[in-house]
């Protein structure tokens, strides 16, 4: 009976005599051959839908009369764009333009992701502080704060910035020099010289050096056990090859500072009301998210271990900083990595409050184009490269951080 | 040798100390305790409670005290120094239901109920069974009816009027639910082993992770209408629907295969050692468990699209965010905006809120059965 059941699956029972051969069974059972037919009929369908599409969208381009490619990016822009890192008037190309985009998109998300993580690791500490009035601020702020859409604290800070911010005429001096405005935040800066371009240089080549004084360091520890100090060092070789440097091109000391004329402050730097509202909502947002992680983080290493440091007389400082954080910073990476792809992913919001990112430009470009399928490949294709350059330095710095068996 | 069993007949136990005394810590010692147990913590204790005693009465002063809590006409709210709720009494309608006809109001009002009332139900694990199968599908068309009309009697509302909660509820809620079998789907084939199919899941998973969910509001809104064929318009609340859908299904999948992975491989070769299909080992045996272990991560996701669905304003879908920014830029009650907001905010944070402790409550219900000591 059971062999009857069974042989049509091409099992043989128990009783069933060992075949020589393998039985003859029907191809369909073969796995290997249903699993080529699935996948030819995979490939079938997605080529069949991106014929489809594809007929459809040359026709709809066609009878629309809009010339697919990539022409129009160097065609005149023609839009005016409220703040660029780089040199742009609405006589530049549309190339040029999204290029400020993304720059400003890229700007907004390294600023972003600095200042949640300070801001984000403080909190999840403070959750778990032993006062009991930080741990419970601390966990209000990462509940109330996560649990309303990004969208809605943008507009809200946004609008405070706008409608509380004094006018130019009587804005808040928060420092000599820094003024907060409805206009956004000025603040001085040294006046343009070729030597400080220079003096980066030879600061990044001061860090160099540092590396090389951590290196030998290392060395030295190695083979007597005694650390000699690095830290001075380290910062005499950066700010000391800046500051000869400085000294060397004629210690120009010219800044050019922000100073109300009219209606509106002259020189300086400044940021917009739009970028600061971005910057301020993205780093709440993502800040909240950010203290939940690193404080399962801490709360995932063994207590053994605060305990052991503290059976060899660090104190809590110190335990937190050379026991307990490399060991969370393990858990802490991956998840961070995720937060920090959503930060910048999130930036797009700015199409909301104004702010000049990539798709707020690119949004401008599509009306006035037409180009709509080139821009949102555009789009695409910018995020899916931040993301990916943001993953392979989180996973090489995981790596370097990652937990090393014997 | 001899003294040794010698020591046995000199021994004599010490007197037991007396069991410590069951000392309630009173609310001085708590005090000390929890705010002043380090010099650096008394300081810190200090400055929070002075930044506290600074803010809180104002805070309290602006929502509560001085604040105008009946409806009124713009005019009196110059008068108060506090918050203006009559914005609130003037446009909690427009706000939650948006342009949809005032008489008809309670349509979306009762399918709002009803929305919610279908996943709380949903929420209780005695509910966990195919009856589910049967209330969701009768529910979502009570809901339709409810909203569109036509028939029994109620007229037809076409969609453009509708607006607010109901549009935010329907966006998370079916885009949820319906990226849900599209997520076991991708990945199920990011862990096959055919090259084709897993490449394609894992590119679409990348792919849609990768961007933004404006970029994908975008496709639908305005690339979508170039990919149909003349002539055919597909509705902008279902374009903006499907889209969401899109996307859920990619965070979903990472849940779900999360969760195939955390299954031990005797699972998987106890299955086949059954004889199961691939199929049958997959329904009957691996998906149930797997699908049981990423229930609270599927509720934090589903949070998170919740949130999210607020950017299909960017688009131009009437929801939540949508309707409250049409109220706050009106001309009379523009300076009230901040009371707007927060009344918006206080419907999301219930809604996440309550979600976030749900899933919490979840997962060590969900445990209970696994913990060992």
């Amino acid at each position: 009976m059971t062999d009857h059941v069974h042989s049509g699956a091409g099992l043989p029972g128990p009783s069933a005599p060992t075949p020589k051969t393998a039985p003859k069974t029907n191809l369909l059972y073969s796995e290997k051959f249903r699993a080529i037919i699935y996948q030819v009929v995979l490939i079938a369908v997605v080529i069949g839908v991106g014929f489809f599409l594809v007929s459809n969208t040359l026709a709809n381009l066609a009878a629309r009369g809009i010339n697919s490619g990539y022409g129009f990016l160097g065609v005149r822009a023609g839009f005016d764009i409220g703040e660029a890192l780089i040199e742009y008037t609405n006589d530049d190309t549309y190339g040029r333009a999204l290029l400020v985009g993304i720059l400003n998109t890229i700007k907004v998300a390294i600023f972003g992701i600095v200042l949640a993580t300070i801001v984000g690791v403080i909190m999840g500490i403070a959750r778990l502080s032993s006062n009991w009035l930080v741990a419970k601020f601390a966990s209000f702020y990462v509940e109330v704060l996560r649990n309303i859409p990004l969208l809605l604290h943008l507009f809200f800070i946004y609008g405070l910035l706008i409608n509380i911010l004094p006018r130019p005429r009587d804005s808040w001096t928060l420092l000599p020099g820094v003024f907060l405005s409805n206009r956004g935040l000025k603040y001085p800066v040294m006046a343009e010289d070729p030597i400080w371009l220079w003096i980066i240089i030879a600061m990044l080549a001061g860090a160099v050096g540092a590396y090389f004084v951590a290196r030998r360091a290392d060395r030295i520890q190695a083979e007597t056990g005694q650390r000699p100090r690095t830290l001075l060092p380290s910062l005499g070789l950066i700010f000391g090859a800046g500051f000869a440097v400085w000294l060397i091109g004629g210690a120009p000391t010219a800044v050019n500072a922000p100073e109300l004329r009219g209606f509106n402050f002259q020189g300086g730097q400044s940021l917009s009301p739009e970028f600061l509202a971005l910057l301020l909502g993205l780093t709440i947002y993502t800040s909240a998210f950010i203290a939940e992680i690193v404080r399962s983080g801490i709360q995932a290493v063994n207590y053994g271990q605060t305990e052991a440091a503290k059976a060899v007389g660090l104190n809590p400082g110190n335990t937190l900083r050379l026991v307990v954080l490399p060991q969370a910073l393990r858990v802490i990476i991956p998840p961070i990595t995720s937060q920090y792809l959503n930060l910048t992913k999130n930036s797009s919001l700015a199409i909301a409050i104004g702010y000049p990112d990539l798709v707020s430009v690119g949004n401008t470009a599509l009306n006035q184009s037409g180009q709509a399928i080139e821009i949102i490949a555009i789009f695409m294709t910018v995020y899916l490269s931040l993301s990916l350059i943001t993953s392979l330095f989180m996973n090489w710095y995981n790596g370097r951080i990652a937990l090393t068996e014997r | 040798m001899a003294d040794i069993t010698n020591t046995g007949a000199n021994f004599v136990p010490t007197e037991a100390r007396p069991a410590p005394l069951a000392v309630r810590p009173g609310p001085l010692t708590w005090l000390k305790e929890n705010l002043f147990n380090t010099w650096y913590n008394a300081l810190i204790t200090l400055i929070v409670i002075w930044a506290l005693a600074n803010w809180i009465p104002a805070l309290f002063d602006w929502f509560v005290t001085s604040a105008l809590w009946e409806a009124a006409p713009a005019d009196a709210c110059r008068e108060v120094a506090g918050a203006c709720w009559a914005f609130v009494y003037e446009k909690w309608r427009f706000i939650l239901f948006g342009t949809y006809p005032f008489e008809q109001q309670w349509r979306p009002g009762a399918a709002v109920i009803l929305f919610i009332g279908l996943v709380v139900v949903s929420c209780f694990k005695p509910m966990w069974n195919k009856s589910l199968l049967v209330i969701w599908p009768v529910g979502l068309v009570v809901c339709w009816i409810l909203l569109s009309g036509g028939i029994l009697g109620l007229d037809y509302v076409p969609n453009n009027l509708w607006g607010g909660l109901p549009i935010t509820l329907m966006l998370a809620v079916i885009g949820c639910l319906l990226a849900f079998p599209v997520s076991i789907a991708l990945a199920l084939g990011r862990r096959s082993n055919m090259p084709i199919i897993k490449a394609f899941c894992v590119g679409y998973i990348e792919l849609i992770r990768g961007v933004p969910l404006i970029t994908v509001l975008f496709m639908a809104s305005v690339m979508f209408p170039l990919f149909m064929p003349e002539g055919l318009t597909i509705d902008k609340l279902l374009r903006a629907q499907v889209a969401i859908i899109m996307f859920a299904a990619a965070y979903l999948a990472e849940v779900v295969r999360g969760g195939l992975q955390a299954i031990p491989k005797g699972q998987y070769e106890a299955a086949d050692s059954m004889g199961l299909s691939y199929w049958q080992s997959m329904v009957f045996i691996i998906l149930p468990q797997a699908l049981k272990i990423t229930i609270p991560p599927q509720v934090n996701t589903f949070i998170g699209m919740f949130k999210d669905t607020s950017l299909v304003l960017i688009v131009g879908i009437f929801d939540l965010m949508f309707t409250m920014r049409v109220a706050i830029n009106d001309l009379e009650w523009r300076a009230y905006y901040i009371e707007g907001m927060v009344f918006v905010a206080i419907l999301y944070f219930l809604f996440c809120y309550s979600m976030s402790k749900y899933s919490q409550w979840l997962e060590g219900e969900l445990h209970r059965g696994h913990k060992r000591l």
